[in-house]
């Protein structure tokens, strides 16, 4: 189509003279504040490529005017942050646990530590406010594996148990079952007689002697006589209304077959990636030991 | 229904108006398409509630695995942008190029049947492979290899089609809207070709492993990622805002030396924001900054193209109370406008520092592929049907209102939950007490967006509302014979339509 | 000369044009990347997966993980407290693809390695409410069931090699024990812990390696491999 520039009668504006199926466009310029923003936009992009690190050239960039990485920014603030905070964490961590305990103002901060250190680690096994999950100890209640002063408790998060660090907390239940250690009728028997006299489900009139028997032979040592548990090696008291793997029988028959054998790992910091520092560790202790079953 | 031969008849028609003969276009392939993307908005939408409706309660993730979050939530992204908007940006692009250019598609109909079966081959593969458990792990280019070579074949017919019709035009010009649709065409074949570059572990194995690795497939990607946005979610739709925009307004483009400051500016600017993506990474600050700094400038040749859609109006504004359909496209300008603003002060990098990772993202995303994406797809596709369908008019204008206000509600429901749920859980994150501890824990950030994941969830509902009534009043324009081709009802700048 | 006008008016112009100046950006950003040495941290520690490690990275990718948990702390003081040390480029140069992400539905995984038990993690995937009241993670309990598909596990190595990955020939021989080792904590780890340091054994039931074991063994390893001990800030310039 030939050109054919008319006057738009509504904006007294040119066309440019083309039509395509009926459209045409104005020759309009482009509107002044669009054309000095765009302006002002690209100053303010080549004054902050010049401040800050930019433009590639080979094997090298410009490092810019404000010398500026955000790897030596973190650094900084996260030094300035445990800064501020070391305060009172130097404190905590060179102080004994209990004197901690025993200073309002250092509980005060540790219980704030220790909270969110909780919840962002322990949580996710222990559930809120430590009540405990299948497999994973009430840190709530009176009831302990390894032990509810503040000391064993800060000695249990250090390293862990099961967890592979050198001074892990650690026993191992054996698989009677697994290996062959007892029959298949006398792990029966022996979860009889645990189920009957420690779980409280007692079947009237039922003959639990076998049962006690395989018990005081095999079990004893770390359950100790009256299911009361042991402490030294974390076997947990059976004679108890709360159990770490459930109440079922069949929780005791698996058990005895091939034990679970929990894990809990070890917070102790060893590089900087991961791990709690000491005064966290400490607070941790101090806020698990305030949940309600501390000794 | 009444039958009709496209060529024949509007030949006919345009004889009696006195207007010189013209040329039948091929129609057949573009109705294929819009029912496909009609289709496929349907399926979006629905599995975009179904997914809003896990974050909810995650029992909804029923246990097979291909239900679960993680295997949908890509089916999704896929069905919405490359199923639902790609099948309506070749519908508008074969619609537009072809009038714009006064010609008919080049190539025979077999070639572009074969790249609309071709095309809906590809997706139907690509979310079945998601759900079955093949992904390439990269998010909005999941397909892998094979499925990859197959839209690759696909895309090259289509570009020579789109090309091959620019060359055999009668127009001396080549339109605006089809600069776009060139830009959108070429770059997504170069980004598709680069990013999913891979080598199979075996020619019969579906797995293979990307050739790069670490902080470059990572910069690869979201120069990928970013890209598809500028490219695919922008430039393409931008072709469709400058031929539907003056058309329904019958008003001519506002500014041509606008649209050449800001195709140009906008090409070249858009390529390189792909590292606001990965502010604070471990990509190297150098990058970083160029990310920012160029989508800091992208901001105005964004805008460029919103002042060229709404200025086009002017004049025309009282159009908007009788063309519901119009609304759709002016109020998709208007949300074009504010997730390329939002865009750019999200890239800056302490805004990134906290709206990174979080809602504020998902809501940036759905004001730009609802609000601006969707609706101005609506709007061609309000056009396009009577028009290829050669009814007189739509079936109910009313249900088109209708539709733009539950759909409007959704989407201020959907952002505006988001927005807070997002800007929440940056500022829990990174909260401290007064000890200068942490103060929240994940979890409770994860508690505290339940309620706003239900709103947008119920926002979304709104949405795939409005795309039904849409879809029964699409249904009901082909079919009702109220909407039998009456020349008096036709609307402004339509007479023409098809001819 | 050309413009505007020249090249609105000839298709391949246009097209060229085009083409020019969309390519220009990339070229600047991604080229750098590879020559410019700083850009991987020079760091001790990093090691090819392990083939479970490995299988069990696919299983994370086809699983669609990445859609809500990011691997990539970044340099913010909240996200190195909360999840440790800030990601480096050096710990995902193996990855394909990396698997950063861009939403956390769920917490950052890049340090997840050995935070949790393995016991924890099979309980956690099986049933994650049951230890998490308020995750809104789904149950990925078919993976237990699934037996883990290593027929072609040569061959992932091998392409991986093909494409720059370290992996030697003896690797790829031992491929499948040590992936048969490392899914049975009973097993003699020797070779493993050889060739794979710090690779992190799981239960698995013997005979019968599956999904979920090699899950666990790759989210163990998560953020362990480099040695931070002597890596200060200077020495992590990019
Ligand atoms: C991977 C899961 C897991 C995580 C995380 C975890 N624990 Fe444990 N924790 C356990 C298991 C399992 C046990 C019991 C082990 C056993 O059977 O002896 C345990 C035991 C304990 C005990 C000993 C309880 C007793 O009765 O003696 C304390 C105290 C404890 N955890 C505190 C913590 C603290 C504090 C944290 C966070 C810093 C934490 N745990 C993180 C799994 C975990
Ligand atoms: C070497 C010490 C040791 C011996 C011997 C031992 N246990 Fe244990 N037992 C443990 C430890 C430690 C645990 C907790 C470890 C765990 O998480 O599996 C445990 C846990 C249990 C539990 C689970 C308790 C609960 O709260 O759910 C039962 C039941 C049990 N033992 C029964 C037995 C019986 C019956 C025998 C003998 C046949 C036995 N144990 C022998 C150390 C021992
Ligand atoms: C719908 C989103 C979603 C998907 C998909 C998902 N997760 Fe999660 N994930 C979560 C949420 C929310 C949490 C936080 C609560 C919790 O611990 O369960 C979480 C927590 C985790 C954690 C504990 C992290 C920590 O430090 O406490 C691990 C490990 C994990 N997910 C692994 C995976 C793996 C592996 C997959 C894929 C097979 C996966 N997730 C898929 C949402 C998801
Ligand atoms: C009914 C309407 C829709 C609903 C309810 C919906 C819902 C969702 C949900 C729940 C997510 C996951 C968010 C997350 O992981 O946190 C999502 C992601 C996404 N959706 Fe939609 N969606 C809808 C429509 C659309 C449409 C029309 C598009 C068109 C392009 C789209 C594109 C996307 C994209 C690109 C993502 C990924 C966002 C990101 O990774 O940041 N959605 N959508
Ligand atoms: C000038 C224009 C724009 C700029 C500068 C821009 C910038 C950004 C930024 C900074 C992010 C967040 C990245 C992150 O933190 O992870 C983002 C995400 C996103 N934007 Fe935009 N945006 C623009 C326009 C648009 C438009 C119009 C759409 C249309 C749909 C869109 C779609 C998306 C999508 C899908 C994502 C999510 C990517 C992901 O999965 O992480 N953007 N954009
Ligand atoms: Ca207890
Ligand atoms: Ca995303
Ligand atoms: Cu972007």
């Amino acid at each position: 189509m030939p050109t054919k520039i008319e006057k738009d009668a509504i904006s007294g504006r040119e066309t440019t003279g083309h039509e395509w199926d009926g459209l045409q466009e104005l020759d309009t310029p482009a509107p002044k504040w669009w054309l000095y923003t765009f302006i002002a936009c690209i100053i303010f992009a080549v004054v902050y490529m010049a401040l800050f690190p930019a433009i590639p050239y080979g094997r090298d960039y410009t490092r810019g005017l404000l010398n500026m990485s955000s790897r030596v920014a973190v650094d900084d603030d996260v030094k300035a942050l445990e800064a501020q905070r070391a305060v009172f964490m130097d404190k905590i961590k060179t102080t004994p646990i209990e004197q901690v305990k025993d200073d309002p103002q250092l509980l005060a901060v540790a219980t704030a530590a220790g909270r969110i250190a909780f919840a962002n680690n322990c949580q996710p096994c222990h559930g809120a406010g430590g009540a405990g999950r299948t497999g994973y100890p009430s840190l709530a209640d009176d009831t302990w594996l390894w032990g509810g002063t503040l000391a064993d408790i800060q000695q249990t998060i250090t390293h862990g148990i099961r967890s592979g660090d050198d001074k892990a907390r650690g026993s191992a239940m054996p698989g009677f079952g697994i290996n062959s250690l007892l029959n298949a009728a006398q792990i029966d028997a022996v979860a009889d007689y645990v189920w009957g006299a420690f779980y409280g489900h007692a079947v009237a009139g039922q003959d639990l002697s076998k049962g006690q028997a395989v018990f005081a032979e095999n079990c004893a040592v770390c359950h100790g006589a009256n299911g009361e548990g042991g402490r030294t090696v974390g076997a947990p008291p059976l004679k108890s209304a709360i159990h770490l793997y459930g109440d079922a029988r069949e929780t005791i028959v698996a058990q005895v077959t091939n034990p679970r054998l929990g894990v809990m790992p070890a917070w102790e910091k060893k590089t900087n990636t991961t791990g709690l520092d000491e005064a966290t560790i400490k607070s941790v202790a101090i806020y698990v030991h305030a949940l309600g079953g501390g000794e | 229904m009444k039958s009709w031969r496209p060529g024949k008849v509007a030949m006919a028609d345009a004889v009696r108006a006195g207007v010189p003969p013209v040329i039948s276009y091929n129609e057949e392939v573009i109705k294929k398409f819009t029912i496909a993307a009609m289709f496929w908005a349907i399926v979006a939408f629905s599995l975009g509630v179904y997914i809003a409706t896990e974050l909810c309660w995650p029992d909804f993730n029923l246990g097979p695995a291909f239900l679960n979050f993680g295997r949908l939530r890509p089916v999704h992204t896929s069905v919405a942008v490359f199923a639902f908007g790609g099948n309506a940006l070749f519908a508008s692009s074969f619609f537009v190029v072809q009038r714009t250019c006064r010609a008919r598609l080049a190539g025979p109909d077999a070639l572009h049947d074969f790249i609309f079966w071709g095309y809906q081959f590809f997706i139907v593969m690509a979310g079945l492979s998601y759900g079955l458990g093949f992904s390439r792990g990269q998010e909005y280019s999941e397909p892998e290899w094979n499925i990859t070579l197959w839209l690759v074949l696909v895309w090259v017919l289509y570009a020579g089609v789109f090309i091959g019709t620019l060359m055999k035009r009668a127009e001396p010009h080549i339109y605006v809207a089809n600069w776009f649709f060139i830009a959108f065409i070429l770059t997504v074949a170069v980004l598709v070709l680069v990013n999913n570059a891979a080598v199979p572990i075996s020619p019969f194995a579906a797995k293979s492993y990307v050739i790069y690795s670490g902080v470059q497939n990572a910069m690869v990607q979201w120069w990928y990622g970013h890209n598809a946005v500028g490219f695919f979610l922008t430039a393409g739709f931008l072709g469709i805002m400058y031929y539907f925009i003056p058309k329904q307004a019958n008003r001519p483009v506002y500014s041509y030396r606008l649209s050449v400051l800001h195709y140009w500016s906008l090409i070249f600017l858009y390529i390189w924001a792909g590292p606001h993506h990965l502010h604070y990474t471990s990509l190297p600050d150098w990058t970083q900054t160029l990310g920012m700094a160029f989508s800091i400038m992208l901001w105005m040749p964004s805008w460029g193209g919103m002042i060229n859609g709404l200025m086009t109006l002017s004049g025309a504004w009282d159009k908007l109370r009788t063309d519901p359909a119009l609304r759709f496209s002016v109020t998709a300008v208007g949300f074009y406008g504010m997730s390329t603003f939002e865009g750019p002060v999200m890239a800056i990098r302490q805004v990134n520092s906290l709206s990174h990772y979080t809602d504020w993202t998902v809501g940036h995303v759905h004001s730009g592929a609802l609000g601006w994406m969707a609706f101005i797809s609506f709007g061609a596709i309000y056009y396009m049907v009577p028009a290829l369908w050669k009814r007189s008019g739509l079936y109910s204008t009313r249900l088109v209102a209708w539709h733009y206000w539950i759909a409007t509600l959704g989407i201020v429901f959907y952002i505006t939950a988001l927005w807070v749920a997002g800007i929440m859980q940056g500022l829990m994150w990174r909260a401290y007490d007064k000890f200068g501890f942490l103060q929240y824990s994940f979890a409770e950030s994860v508690s505290a967006v339940h309620p706003y994941y239900v709103i947008r969830m119920i926002g979304g509902l709104l949405f795939l509302t409005g795309g039904l009534i849409m879809c029964y009043n699409l249904i009901q324009t082909v079919r009702s014979p109220s909407t039998e081709r009456r020349e008096a009802g036709l609307p402004a700048g339509f007479a023409v339509a098809g001819e | 000369m050309f413009n505007q006008h020249t090249i609105e008016k000839n298709a391949l112009l246009l097209l060229v044009f085009t083409l020019i100046v969309i390519a220009i950006g990339g070229i600047v950003e991604i080229v750098p990347l590879f020559t410019i040495e700083t850009t991987v941290e020079h760091v001790k520690g990093v090691r090819p997966y392990s083939p479970l490690e490995m299988a069990g990275r696919n299983i994370y990718v086809r699983e669609g993980c990445y859609v809500c948990h990011s691997q990539q702390i970044r340099t913010l003081k909240d996200e190195v407290e909360r999840y440790g040390h800030y990601s480096l480029a050096a710990e995902s140069m193996y990855d394909r693809p990396f698997q950063w992400g861009s939403k956390r539905i769920g917490p950052d995984l890049a340090r997840v390695g050995g935070k949790y038990s393995n016991d924890w993690h099979y309980g956690h995937l099986r049933h994650p409410q049951a230890l998490v009241p308020e995750s809104l993670m789904p149950r990925y309990a078919f993976l237990a069931e699934t037996r883990l598909d290593y027929n072609l596990i040569e061959k992932h190595l091998t392409t991986q090699r093909f494409l720059g990955v370290p992996y030697t020939d003896e690797d790829i021989a031992n491929a499948r024990q040590d992936m048969l080792a490392q899914a049975n904590a009973q097993a003699d780890q020797a070779g493993v812990a050889g060739r794979y340091p710090k690779a992190v054994p799981v239960p698995g039931q013997p005979g019968f390696p599956s999904e979920m074991d090699a899950l666990v063994a790759y989210l163990q390893v998560l953020g362990t491999m480099v040695d931070f001990a002597d890596l200060g800030v200077e020495k992590l310039q990019q």
